[in-house]
């Protein structure tokens, strides 16, 4: 990663030898843009994760572990390496910059982490639900929505009467 | 509906077959593929299981000029309202085949996103089990679907489901549908 | 606990038009009035891909749509359409036959998988995710399962690899087949719909042979793949490719020959490259813009980099180079294939870690401790210790990756997927600009959307 100047966050070197960045929340775009500067033209993925429940993540020291995250993995094709943003997202503030302005490409993601996680994207061009009915209640892949699984015999439902 | 309530002679007793073949020697699909076993439908469509021997190669894509409809593959919360719209859309006499385990339980998708059922939301008359079924069992299917046109089953079986409930004495056996039993090969 | 509630008893019922009409309408998902849409979401639908510099902002006057927002027709296509490979709804607005904006609303086959994924083992994880792509199961039970043994640290045998090698290139063969087949169907030749289908089930029964069915094969698990290879493969497979590739020659002729079929795909639905990489598409939508990025030779995974295969590169960007481009790849998957079954090394299928591995089966009668495993694995499952990877590989239609958090139990804790053709679908308003409704279909047919891995 040729960066114009070493990033002030905390790196790590993950497992298929990509390097993956803790960033916070206010300097994410500004990362992101400098890593577009530095050589990786393609934004492949924009996730979240739900962190309620998880026995223990391990984070860098300076960086305070939150409910959500936020994470974004860029590829270079030029160098043809990979690297990973990860951004700590409160639930009491569940909000976060949209990348849309740097990566176009990100507006699909970022409104499906809208529709499955509640994040909201400051800056899309148009955050409503994308794969759940418009009417919908609630967000699905959060830890504390259930699978909505109905009784079947022989495994949940109550037996003979 | 009315045709069995005639006592058959002999020219209303071949009437009523000729329309019963007719109805079944060209059932024309309604062109309803949603996931996987829409390619398994298009598989049966194809060369090697052809549809086409039995009249049915005709997807069409209007609900209007379809007799059946095979829903192929999980249905979906947002899919349902669409679903009931297209077979609202079809004309009578018309049938619904549920193609595969998540059209007709909901498979192995048992969360908040499917349809647990596609008979939730549509009235069904056969079902073809298999995830995704090879075109073997969905030409099965629809060869029990024939039999139930050609002997009428659809419109009797009402009567045959209260006939059996008076034997409540007795311990349940199932009974293999007459199509079913007519409609496997041996 | 929150569950959300769609009454479907409410759905049947069949009253004026006005309440059906109101059931199937997505409300804020659909496409608005231009005095309704903001102006950067304007811009996103008329197919403005490029950012402006930093400090200049959108102006809505400056805008330009030919027509006034009066003269113009909104229409919607889809989701149950014969041409939009699958359930994919589009609304457009139409002066007459160009087509002036789209939006595309998605979501109609959302099966929750992500969310059932964490509810399954790692084992039966492979039956889940395979049906996500279910034109190319075996990559999506590859990109997950080199997920988990990096995850797990455990490697796989040589004669695991090169089997997944040999299926994925198989599948990649079926993968495209299908899309000739759909795509000659979409332009108006059944012939080729029936070509295609007919290739595809030599394809198909070979993997009926190998992996027990048709589709959908929970085939490649995390240690290595389920059953080894039948007796007799070598034979099959050579009868597969030799028919397939005279046969590509005969499709050649078919469509390429044809100067109605030049018409509908050259020049149509253009891209260039940068437009490509900042909307992150990848697979033969990037290669037909000249950008030479294939997974398999930029970050070679298995042993791609031991077998010769070209990638195959357009120029325009336009219908016809994506067309040209996977029926090549066809013949370069055959050419693998061919060095696949002179490569392949003797050894294990799997790996011999009893930990990931359940036990031969006649082993389970006279040990013990391979009962044990067997009812671990099959109840519990393995455990995998904490921690996240994203792994890519390339399918048919890009690069598919998943992002795997797990948290020490036999269960994922996240599994994202990164399918395709999600991303590659926000290629459809700039590739539909000024095109006429008839190329929306040709154009739909070249992104080669499967709509599984779009919602999930």
């Amino acid at each position: 990663m040729t960066l114009a100047q070493a990033p002030s966050y905390p790196v790590v070197t993950g497992l298929g030898g990509e390097t993956v960045g803790f960033v916070a929340r206010e300097d994410y775009v500004e990362a992101v843009r400098a890593l577009r500067d530095a050589g990786y033209e393609m934004c492949v993925d924009v996730c979240a994760v739900d962190y309620l429940g998880h026995p223990g993540r391990d984070l860098p020291d300076g960086v305070a572990p939150e409910r959500f995250e936020v994470v974004a993995n860029l590829l270079s094709l030029s160098k043809k390496e990979r690297t990973r943003l990860r951004v700590q997202v409160p639930e009491s503030d569940c909000v976060v910059d949209s990348l849309f302005s740097c990566y176009p490409g990100t507006e699909a993601m970022e409104r499906e982490a809208f529709d499955l996680f509640g994040i909201g994207f400051i800056g899309h061009p148009d955050l409503t639900r994308i794969l759940m009915p418009d009417d919908w209640e609630g967000h699905p892949l959060r830890k504390d929505y259930g699978v909505g699984r109905v009784p079947v015999q022989f495994k949940d439902a109550p037996g003979p009467r | 509906m009315a045709l069995e309530d005639l006592s058959h002679n002999f020219l209303t007793g071949r009437l009523e077959d000729l329309v019963r073949w007719a109805r079944r020697a060209s059932v024309w699909p309604a062109a309803f593929g949603l996931a996987c076993c829409a390619i398994e439908m298009m598989a049966t469509g194809g060369a090697d299981f052809d549809m086409s021997r039995y009249g049915m190669e005709v997807f069409r894509n209007s609900p209007r000029q379809a007799d059946l409809m095979i829903v192929a593959g999980r249905v979906s919360q947002k899919m349902a309202p669409v679903l009931r719209q297209v077979y609202d859309q079809m004309m009578e006499p018309k049938w619904v085949i549920s193609m595969g385990v998540c059209a007709s339980t909901g498979g192995m998708f048992n969360n908040y996103a499917i349809v647990q059922g596609v008979d939730q939301v549509v009235p069904v008359d056969v079902y073809a089990p298999g995830c995704p079924p090879s075109p073997e069992t969905l030409m099965h299917a629809i060869l029990t679907l024939h039999e139930q046109i050609r002997t009428g089953e659809l419109l009797r079986r009402p009567e045959v489901l209260a006939g059996a409930d008076d034997d409540a004495s007795s311990p349940w056996t199932p009974q293999i549908a007459t199509a079913v039993r007519l409609g496997t090969p041996k | 606990m929150t569950t959300g509630t769609r009454d479907t008893a409410d759905v049947g019922r069949v009253g004026s038009s006005g309440a059906l009409i109101a059931e199937t309408s997505e409300r804020g998902q659909e496409m608005r009035r231009r005095a309704d849409t903001l102006p950067d979401e304007l811009a996103r639908e008329t197919g403005a891909v490029l950012r402006l510099p930093e400090g200049i902002v959108l102006d809505a006057n400056s805008i330009d749509i030919e027509r006034p927002s009066d003269e113009t027709m909104i229409i919607n296509m889809g989701p149950q359409h014969p041409s939009t490979h699958g359930v994919l709804r589009l609304m457009l607005e139409l002066d007459g036959e160009f087509v002036l904006r789209t939006k595309s609303v998605i979501g109609y086959l959302h099966t929750g998988m992500e969310k059932t994924a964490e509810e399954l083992t790692y084992v039966q994880g492979a039956t889940n995710v395979t049906r996500m792509d279910y034109l190319s199961p075996i990559t999506n039970e590859l990109a997950f399962s080199m997920a988990v043994e990096s995850l797990l640290g455990v490697t796989v045998p040589e004669r695991a690899i090169w089997i997944r090698m040999l299926m994925s290139e198989l599948n990649r063969m079926s993968s495209h087949l299908v899309w000739m087949a759909t795509n000659g169907m979409d332009v108006g030749s059944t012939s080729m719909m029936i070509y295609g289908l007919r290739e595809r089930e030599m394809i198909l029964a070979f993997f009926e042979k190998t992996a027990g069915l048709r589709m959908n094969l929970n085939y490649v698990r995390p240690g290595g793949v389920a059953a080894d290879l039948p007796d007799g493969w070598e034979d099959d497979v050579e009868i597969i490719c030799d028919t397939i590739e005279a046969r590509t020659y005969e499709y050649d002729e078919l469509l390429t020959g044809q100067q109605i079929f030049h018409q509908r795909m050259e020049g149509v639905g253009s891209l260039t490259a940068e437009e490509a990489l900042a909307l992150g598409l990848t697979g033969p939508l990037l290669r037909s813009t000249g950008v030479p990025w294939d997974l398999r030779r930029a970050m070679p995974y298995l042993h791609y980099d031991d077998v010769e295969f070209d990638v195959i590169v357009g120029t325009y960007g336009d219908n016809f180079d994506r067309y040209a481009i996977r029926l090549n790849e066809i013949r370069e998957s055959i050419r693998i294939v061919r060095q696949v079954v002179d490569k392949m090394p003797a050894g294990d299928y799997r790996t011999q870690d009893a930990k990931v591995t359940p036990p031969p089966r006649g082993r389970i009668d006279a040990s013990m401790e391979a009962l044990i495993h067997h009812f671990k694995l099959f109840t519990e499952g393995f455990r995998v210790p904490a921690g996240e990877v994203y792994t890519a590989i390339e399918s048919p239609r890009g690069e598919i990756g998943m992002y795997l958090v797990s948290d020490n139990s036999s269960k994922p804790f996240r599994l994202h997927v990164r399918g395709p053709s999600f991303v590659n679908l926000q290629a459809v308003p700039l590739l539909m600009r000024g095109g006429l409704m008839s190329d929306t279909v040709t154009v739909i047919s070249t992104i080669d959307p499967v709509m599984g891995e779009v919602d999930r």
